[in-house]
């Protein structure tokens, strides 16, 4: 953080570029439901990035927000009838209202927190997925909202998001709350001492990080319109933001968009048809980074002594 | 009545089981302080290994043990070398090894798809004998009993390991502090790498009667088996042989009990007592403070 005006400008950049780009790549490019999905992954990536990147909290059961935010939205869609944009906020809400419940899950530290969140996530899903929930939820047979299926605006609900994110994930680092989680991050007790209310502070980042991963399983479940539990609930999204953000840099703004955005690109590629191939490739890339780059892609460029926001 | 009785016999057998399926990641567990997310993966290896013995050599699936055996020396023990010094010199070894052990999970998973496809397998239901064995007036088929007789043998092997030999002592040194072993002149690599050896072997040998305990093995049930693993263990207390059975018989019987008067949930029993117990009493049963702020 050299000085807090070249940082805001340079994070203003960064959305702008993003905007720009997402809304001129349709143009040019045919196949939106890739751009869309890309998305997607960016947002979650991003979202991840604020908990794991600013606390070094792993969520390993992150998917759990994203598909309560897909099923709260398209409940809210099936039985209320309010304006669909109303809806998706009401995801973000209901995965505030799980991230609050999970919240004692912080107590934990290291590895027991990313496993007791990933058994979180798998009772979410097998509760939402459960024959005696079909009324509500549809059960494993999967939910419509079809009604409000709207590609376009929920593409552009998505851009919103991906940037309310980013500029979440801007603030974390120049701000003096985002200075407080680094130093809690390196050295919780000296952060205490410090003045950095630390069980608050971690609490906020994760219902912030919650309730980011509600309303892209809002927007997304608008976009799908028509998806089993397994589609929002399967620990692959958890997975692909975790590599994606660990490829790009976690703890900094740009590093999990550049992952998420490359590695994306070439998941459309080639896994889609292969995605065995891809699964090994990502299951190496995984060891390769955390045995030589452990900070991911923009660490390269810091060694270059470039500036990273 | 029988039904309960049923329920009751059948955990006891499918908790005893289940403690090998845990005992390796808490060995390693113990030793390394690193959870070894491919456990579940290492257990897959050990039931495609036995596959492959009766369906292409017409072996009998028992001799899937030794191959699990041997199958943990040759990638445990090279393993270790390339990354565990490595990562126990980083700034924050207990999480950068999560995540690479994560790595590894998924590049098994995605060779053993490649080579296998993603079909579920069987073994023949005749190689373990095929008849039943009465308990109580509950009949259970030969090949649980020879899965049980197999999980009570290595179990009390590790113990008797552990208890009673020079290398066990070692390791139960390593166990209480890494850095005083090393001090009193202990090899911790040496002795650490055996551990790890030891415990993808069991893992392996495990694999090898998962087809017939849970059913068939595929590429994807590794997930599934190291959260539930990792659930046993938790229950039961670290470093501790017979703590992972108590494990074991908690989740054995807990889920016996649910499919037998709740079906659609039991799916939900392993990860409803992992967040539980780690919520309530992280430190007491694990024995090490788990918990932070």
């Amino acid at each position: 953080m050299r000085n807090a005006t070249g940082g805001t400008r340079y994070a203003v950049a960064v959305l702008a570029t993003l905007a720009v780009a997402f809304v001129a790549l349709p143009q040019v490019y045919g196949n939106q439901s890739v751009l869309f999905t890309m998305m997607t992954y960016m947002a979650l990536a991003q979202g991840l990035n604020l908990v794991y990147g600013f606390t070094g909290y792993l969520p390993f059961g992150y998917v759990g927000f994203f598909g309560t935010g897909a099923y709260a939205c398209s409940i809210l869609v099936t039985f209320t009838g309010l304006p669909v944009l109303l809806c998706v906020i009401g995801g973000g809400l209901a995965a505030l209202l799980i991230g609050l419940i999970l919240g004692p899950l912080l107590r934990l530290s290291g590895a027991y927190f990313s496993i007791a969140n990933l058994a979180a996530s798998q009772i979410i899903y097998y509760v939402v997925s459960n024959e005696a929930l079909k009324p509500l939820t549809g059960g494993p047979y999967g939910i419509k909202i079809d009604q409000v299926f709207a590609p376009t605006a929920s593409y552009a609900a998505m851009l919103v998001v991906l940037l309310l994110t980013t500029a979440l994930a801007a603030y974390f680092r120049l701000s003096r709350f985002g200075l407080g989680l680094r130093a809690m991050h390196q050295n919780p007790i000296s952060a205490a001492v410090a003045g950095v209310n630390i069980v608050r502070a971690r609490l906020v980042v994760w219902l912030v990080s919650a309730t980011v991963a509600g309303l892209i399983g809002g927007v997304y479940a608008w976009n799908l319109s028509v998806f089993y539990p397994d589609a929002v609930f399967t620990l692959e999204i958890s997975v692909f933001a975790i590599v994606f953000a660990l490829f790009g840099g976690v703890g900094t703004v740009i590093g999990p968009l550049l992952g998420a955005g490359l590695l994306y690109t070439f998941y459309a590629a080639i896994g889609v048809s292969t995605p065995q191939y891809f699964q090994l490739l990502y299951g190496s890339l995984i060891v390769f980074l955390v045995l030589f780059l452990p900070n991911g892609l923009v660490s390269l460029l810091v060694r270059r002594k470039l500036h990273v926001l | 009545m029988a039904l309960l009785e049923y329920a009751l016999v059948g955990g006891i057998l499918y908790g005893v089981f289940f403690s090998l399926v845990g005992i390796g990641l808490n060995l390693v567990f113990g030793v390394m302080r690193m959870i070894n997310l491919a456990h579940g993966q290492f257990i897959m290896l050990g039931g495609f290994g036995a596959y492959l013995l009766s369906s292409h050599l017409g072996l009998n699936p028992v001799f899937g043990i030794p191959l699990a055996v041997a199958g943990g020396i040759v990638i445990g023990w090279p393993l270790y070398y390339a990354v565990v010094p490595r990562l126990q010199r980083s700034n924050d070894p207990e999480m950068l090894s999560f995540i690479l052990f994560f790595g590894i999970a998924q590049v098994i998973e995605a060779v053993t798809l490649l080579v296998f496809g993603a079909d579920q397998h069987s073994l023949p239901d005749s190689a373990l004998g095929s008849g039943n064995i009465g308990v109580l007036g509950q009949d259970f088929p030969d090949s649980w009993w020879v899965a049980v007789a197999v999980s009570v043998l290595c179990i009390g092997g590790l113990y008797l390991y552990l208890s009673s030999t020079r290398l066990g002592f070692a390791t139960r040194a390593i166990m209480a502090d890494r850095d005083e072993a090393r001090t009193t002149g202990i090899d911790v690599d040496r002795v650490a790498a055996i551990a790890f050896v030891i415990g993808l072997s069991l893992a392996g040998i495990a694999g090898v009667f998962v087809p017939y305990m849970v059913g068939s093995v595929s590429p994807s049930i590794g997930g599934g088996l190291t959260t539930t693993s990792f659930a046993i263990i938790i229950i039961g207390s670290l470093g501790n042989p017979l703590g992972t059975v108590v494990g074991g018989l908690v989740f054995g019987i807990g889920t016996m009990l649910m499919q037998t008067y709740y079906a659609s949930w039991s799916n939900l029993v392993p990860y409803a007592l992992l967040l539980v117990i780690v919520l309530i009493r992280p430190s007491g049963l694990l024995g090490k403070a788990v918990r932070s702020a």
